[in-house]
């Protein structure tokens, strides 16, 4: 079966459907950090990064970057109105002191436990962490972006991580390309599916038992080109 | 009272082989490159300071600052959250071939280590890594139902350190996102070396807004119009 699953830009825009307006929000590099491209009008979360800032915008145009102004990426931001800036201890006391509202990464696997594993896939090469193991500790509510299966097509809800982890048991909900799943007592339960996929499909295509509540949504996103 | 050096060879002159040299800066953004290219002058003058740890967040980028320390051979070990970033080629090399040691911190831990140091609190517990590779041989308990690791302060003999405005009492301002770090490791380390973009009269400081107070600065060098290393990096200078 040739499903149509969401992409990027749409798994993102579902994910920032849940934030509410004035939440305090951390994105991960790379995926998630599509999310603050689709707030919702009239809401408007303030963003944190790991280096220091709270209340940063968009990047600015080519040619205008202070690199003095930077995310945990290194790339290039602007500021918002009320923004405000503090050294690292501060800011991962914000991480893991409880109050970020949100915070957004990616996978290579979430665990049915809530395990996540999104760091190194071997032990080859040069190994590098950065916050993510502090990312996953704190904020009120973790949760995943990610495709639903790998490149080649395996499952990344798993019952085991069989990566290195980079947390436990700290995952709340993933949005994938094809479902939203929360993590609830060491399972996964089906939230939101693509209308056109199947059940079976579904589960054929995740590494772990999917709960099926009576109520499982329609996972729908506009089309955003 | 004035902590005033005049030259970025005396800023330096006292870092000796084997020192654990903290480094500010994240990526570009607070890289004391001044001090860093003083220090491989003196390497290449005179084969010293070698053998030294560094503590940074990442582990040099390009053919500059730290980068140019690796490729210079002056760094034994590094203590960091993220070796790799965009063209970490002179720490990547070494590493592969076993020519430089690594010691992998989680970013808020390096953070809180370097606090702790400075704070004198010589252990505490974090949720940071618990059950995973990093946590492995460290002690860990239970508080309130949920595991904590235990991590150690990280000290430091020197810091070298970039900021916007210093007086000659040490007082510090950063600029934006330059802060990072820095506040910390001035804390952290028996001596902490700024080279600040001015140095102004106390007073000059409104003391509301003095971000690293002198207490924790030992010398302070005026570098005005800094390098800044993430244009170095894109410009694809090498140094020496």
């Amino acid at each position: 079966m040739n499903v149509r699953k969401l992409t990027s830009a749409q798994i993102a825009w579902r994910a920032a459907q849940d934030i509410s307006d004035g939440a305090y929000v951390n994105l991960g590099i790379g995926l998630p950090e599509l999310v603050a491209r689709f707030q919702p009008e009239g809401r408007q979360a303030v963003f944190h990064t790991e280096n220091g800032v709270l209340g940063f915008g968009e990047a600015p145009a080519a040619g205008e970057e202070d690199w003095d102004l930077i995310n945990a990426g290194k790339k290039a931001i602007t500021l918002k109105p009320g923004a405000a800036f503090f050294h690292h201890a501060d800011s991962f006391a914000m991480v893991r002191g409880g109050h970020l509202d949100v915070a957004i990464l990616g996978a290579y696997q979430v665990a049915q436990s809530g395990d996540l594993a999104n760091w190194r896939v071997g032990s080859k090469g040069v190994p590098a962490v950065g916050g993510a193991m502090d990312l996953v500790h704190g904020a009120k509510r973790v949760a995943v972006v990610t495709d639903h299966v790998t490149k080649d097509g395996k499952p990344k809800l798993v019952e085991e991580c069989t990566f290195p982890l980079t947390g436990k048991e700290c995952i709340g909900r993933v949005y994938t390309s094809l479902a939203v799943v929360d993590v609830i007592d060491g399972r996964f339960v089906l939230r939101e599916k693509l209308p056109e996929i199947s059940l079976e499909e579904l589960q054929s295509r995740t590494g772990a038992e999917l709960a099926t509540p009576d109520q499982v949504g329609d996972l729908v996103a506009p089309d955003l080109g | 009272m004035d902590k005033t050096v005049s030259s970025l060879e005396q800023a330096v002159a006292g870092i000796e082989n084997g020192t654990v040299l903290m480094i500010g800066g994240f990526g570009g953004s607070g890289a004391p490159v001044e001090l860093i290219h003083a220090l491989v002058d003196r390497h290449v003058a005179t084969g010293s300071p070698a053998g030294l740890t560094v503590v940074n967040n990442n582990a040099g980028n390009g053919r500059v600052g730290i980068a140019a320390m690796i490729d210079a051979g002056m760094v034994a070990k590094m203590v960091c959250s993220f070796p790799r970033s965009s063209d970490p080629r002179a720490f990547a090399e070494k590493y592969l071939a076993n020519e430089i040691g690594l010691e992998l911190v989680p970013q808020g831990t390096l953070a809180e280590r370097i606090r702790a140091a400075g704070a004198g609190i010589p252990a505490f517990y974090t949720p940071t890594s618990y059950g995973t590779e990093l946590a492995e041989g460290k002690s860990v308990a239970e508080f309130e139902g949920k595991k904590y690791v235990q991590e150690r302060w990280l000290q430091a003999d020197v810091a070298i350190i970039k900021a916007e405005l210093a007086d000659t009492h040490g007082n510090l301002t950063y600029r934006h996102a330059a802060r990072n770090f820095s506040p910390l490791m001035c804390m952290a380390a028996g001596v902490s070396i700024v080279q600040a973009r001015k140095i102004v009269a106390p007073g000059d400081i409104d003391p509301e807004h003095v971000v690293t107070p002198g207490i924790f600065v030992d010398a302070v060098l005026e570098v005005p119009e800094p390098l800044q290393e993430e244009e170095l990096i894109r410009s694809g200078t090498a140094y020496p």
